[in-house]
């Protein structure tokens, strides 16, 4: 059977693939929104912290036998700790100034993570076995699918959803947003909003971290995956605004399948097909499809 | 007049400075020189941080190697071929980033940048990975050789000089007052009556013509154009040198480039000493590092020196 | 007994300006004291500077006899303070009841919500709606309110009657009266010096950051000259 003359197995399996990139850009758009949203931040570092959460997972099973299922917990926990860090230490200096600085300093928190990193493994990736748990394929008869991705979409989707339903829905969740609107009326409530803020940058980046261990078995672990990632990110961010969470994910999924389906068709546009969309809603709805504008 | 006597010095120790070092470092010096100023000029003074700087630096590079090795123009045409790429470009990205303001402007900047990059890796007259080689240098105006590294380096200066004299008279107009203007207090301007969006544009195709030349002239010093140049690291790299030398001085960014391609060069040899004295085997790897020093000078930079070398002096002598 | 509230050659700035020089007020549990002054006299500027929401401050500010001017905000809330300010800050990303419900419980003795929505049935009935869709009087009720259900005691209120209608105002000032029938210790910044008249036991005048006069409510009668020579245009 084919669809626009392409086999249906072939053109599902794309489409696949397209939702598992969607899921990576779904929850990495939405670590970087949050913590735009509270910090005013645009975290540069974001790509360069999903890296380290596949090298640790990597590492992890590399050099500790600790299981894949372990560093899915573990490697998030150990990001959103370097993260804090980097917040109490570095970030929280800029707040004063203009948004730019923050996102100078990240970028060179970026360069000197890839760095350290390339210095000891150069720049090819190294191969991370899937779970056992997880390996292999079920046929659906239209199509083969192979069970690490259907996880890694799934994962995403309700790490994305259980983000969403927490930011809207709770009492937690309402705090970020007021904070958001009007982080000294909430301080003047008795809420510790500076630590609200670092935490919730520890929260944003072990999305990515956690996005990073789910990549890890699909790409190949290397120093460069962040940096090819986040300027994809970036376009991702601008196309669909960064004031809605629920934004933010549909935004990501739908231009993962978007890119997708252009490898497919026209394969020489998907790695520009992203940008170009990005121009379009420039032009046309420049606040971003989501957007509320900031 | 202490100024212009400091204007004639450094000009007078540029004149003689190739029989003292290589030509050709100086050229690439002089070259990431104007590279730096003309993004100064869209950030210092106009307040915009682009961080797409190198698809015209590298656009450029490409469009005028192409135009020289395999459309046979003469160096002066091969050179503003690039600088018209570059102005196009620049015509472009700037009115889609302008669209959005102050950090959106910059990661706009950034996706369309690496938009360029990808066409430049996949179209096969930039030779992708292998990047475009043996540029030649040709003849200035059918008469002068450019092959002679010392002629190159007088033709060199002379467009640098001229390219300097240029933004320093931008800065100094009308024109760029009213940036200065943009920078301090945008909605000021604009109830003033300006119409700031095409301020900026302008600003922005300057911005990237002079960054385009700088690269266009690169390219045919150094004989090819690779994909280093329209990288993002590129891009990077020029925002470090501006940040470091002062952003909003008219020599902070030419410090600022003669210092970090010091740096780039010198990079391993400090890196052979420190794995001597320590040591450390790893500190030999540094040379290979510069992307990490890159970043950790751009770290303290941020938090601890934001006014860059000749910012500091300017603020201490007041 | 101790003082609800003692500030003591207070200085305040907002980055460069200096806009509070030697403040001093104090005010005793229970009472309820109104700043009086022209507009930009620093009225609201003190009551920020208590809550921590200025830049620089010097000098002493004692919260029920603890010094407070070196804690930073969310500390200075847990003494029990309510503040109430002249914008209301109602978030438009959050509803009418997540609103309520933000600030945490400070100390016991607060309203419940069920007493809040006694006092305040509009809120009840607009409690799913979006914060900012509230018209201006339900958003002050909502600003009051709030900080009543954290059992704040002393309560800073900053305009509270501002552009409201005159049957919401009138309901605010009853709702002041039961507040203070009940012991709460209240702060009041006021431009309408009817509205404010039969609720104070005191009054402080501010003019260019630092107290110019005060006096206490039996005196106003006599008082009516000097007071329309202050706060005259």
């Amino acid at each position: 059977m084919e669809i626009f003359g392409i086999p249906l197995a072939a053109f599902l399996g794309q489409l696949l693939l397209g939702l598992v990139n969607g899921s990576f850009y779904a929850m990495l758009s939405l670590g970087l929104a949050v913590i735009f949203g509270l910090l005013n931040v645009i975290n540069f570092a974001h790509g360069a912290l999903y890296m380290m959460g596949a090298f640790l997972a990597w590492m992890g099973l590399q050099y500790f036998g600790i299981s894949y299922w372990v560093m899915l917990l573990l490697a998030p926990l150990m990001i959103a700790l370097f993260g804090m860090v980097i917040e109490r230490s570095m970030l929280r200096w800029l707040y004063q100034l203009d948004h730019l600085y923050g996102l100078l300093l990240t970028f060179g928190i970026t360069l000197i993570i890839e760095g350290v990193f390339r210095s000891f493994y150069g720049v090819s990736g190294q191969p991370f076995a899937v779970p056992p748990q997880l390996a292999g394929a079920t046929d659906l008869g239209f199509m083969m699918l192979p069970i690490y991705r259907a996880w890694v979409v799934v994962a995403s989707l309700v790490v994305c959803l259980v983000t969403w339903f927490v930011i809207e829905k709770t009492r937690l969740g309402a705090y970020l947003r007021a904070g958001t609107e009007n982080p000294r009326m909430v301080e003047a409530f008795g809420i510790n909003v500076p630590l609200m803020v670092t935490l919730t940058y520890g929260f944003g980046v072990a999305l990515a971290a956690f996005a990073g261990v789910l990549a890890a078995p699909v790409l190949q672990v290397s120093p460069l995956m962040g940096s090819n990632l986040i300027v994809t990110i970036f376009a991702v961010v601008v196309i669909g605004g960064m004031g809605s969470i629920l934004g933010s994910i549909v935004t990501g999924l739908a231009l993962g399948v978007i890119e997708g389906l252009t490898k497919v068709f026209y394969p020489e546009l998907s790695s520009t097909v992203v940008f170009i969309i990005m121009a379009i809603v420039l032009l046309v709805r420049p606040a971003g499809l989501f957007g509320r504008e900031k | 007049m202490s100024r212009k006597l400091g204007y004639t010095a450094v000009l007078l120790g540029l004149l003689i400075a190739p029989f003292a070092l290589y030509p050709v470092l100086l050229m690439k010096i002089l070259c990431f020189a104007l590279f730096a100023c003309a993004f100064n000029l869209l950030i210092g003074f106009t307040g915009l941080l682009s961080f797409g700087h190198a698809a015209f630096f590298g656009g450029a590079a490409y469009i005028t190697g192409h135009a020289l090795k395999l459309w046979g123009l003469p160096f002066e045409l091969g050179i503003l071929t690039g600088t018209l790429f570059a102005a196009l470009v620049g015509w472009v990205i700037g009115g889609l980033a302008i669209r959005r303001q102050g950090i959106y402007f910059t990661m706009i900047t950034l996706a369309l940048a690496q938009m360029l990059f990808f066409v430049f890796l996949q179209a096969p007259f930039t030779g992708g990975e292998d990047g475009l080689q043996s540029i030649p240098r040709g003849y200035l105006l059918g008469v002068i050789d450019l092959r002679n590294d010392l002629t190159m380096y007088y033709v060199v200066l002379a467009i640098m000089v001229l390219s300097f004299a240029l933004i320093v008279r931008v800065i100094h107009s009308p024109f760029g007052q009213v940036l200065k203007a943009v920078r301090e207090n945008e909605p000021r301007a604009t109830s003033l009556g300006y119409e700031v969006a095409r301020y900026k544009s302008l600003a922005f195709v300057l911005s990237a013509a002079l960054a385009g030349l700088a690269g266009s002239v690169k390219a045919v010093v150094l004989g090819f154009g690779t994909l280093t140049d329209v990288h993002w690291s590129m891009s990077g790299l020029v925002v470090l040198m501006t940040l470091v030398g002062g952003m909003g001085t008219l020599f902070g960014p030419v410090l600022g480039a003669i210092i970090i391609i010091a740096l780039e060069n010198k990079l391993g040899d400090v890196g052979a000493w420190l794995a001597q004295v320590t040591a450390v085997e790893w500190f030999n790897t540094l040379g290979e590092s510069v992307t990490m020093i890159t970043g950790l000078i751009f770290v303290i930079c941020v938090l601890a020196f934001r006014r860059g070398i000749i910012g500091e002096l300017v603020a201490r002598l007041r | 007994m101790t003082l609800a509230l003692e500030i003591k050659g207070l200085q305040a700035w907002y980055g460069e300006s200096h806009i509070l020089h030697d403040m001093n007020l104090s005010v005793a549990q229970g009472e309820v004291v109104t700043l009086l002054g022209r507009n930009g006299a620093g009225r609201t500027t003190t009551l920020r500077a208590i809550m921590g929401l200025t830049g620089r401050r010097s000098g002493s500010i004692k919260i029920n006899g603890i010094e407070t001017i070196a804690l930073p905000t969310h500390r200075i809330a847990h003494f029990g303070i309510g503040y109430c300010p002249e914008e209301r800050a109602i978030f438009s990303s959050l509803s009418a009841e997540e609103n309520l419900m933000l600030p945490p419980t400070l100390t016991a003795g607060g309203m419940s919500v069920d007493e809040i929505y006694q006092m305040f049935p509009n809120l009840e009935e607009r409690r799913l709606s979006q914060g900012t869709r509230l018209s201006g009087g339900e958003q002050q009720m909502l600003a009051v309110a709030r900080i009543l259900r954290t059992g704040a005691k002393l309560l800073l209120l900053d305009e509270i009657s501002e552009g409201l209608a005159p049957v919401i105002v009138q309901a605010l000032s009853r709702m002041i009266s039961t507040l203070k029938a009940k012991g709460y210790t209240i702060v009041m910044v006021e431009q309408n010096f009817r509205f404010a008249a039969p609720l104070a036991d005191r009054f402080y005048v501010i003019e260019h950051g630092h107290v110019v006069a005060q006096f206490n409510a039996n005196e106003l009668s006599t008082k009516t000259d000097e007071l329309n020579e202050l706060l005259g245009v």
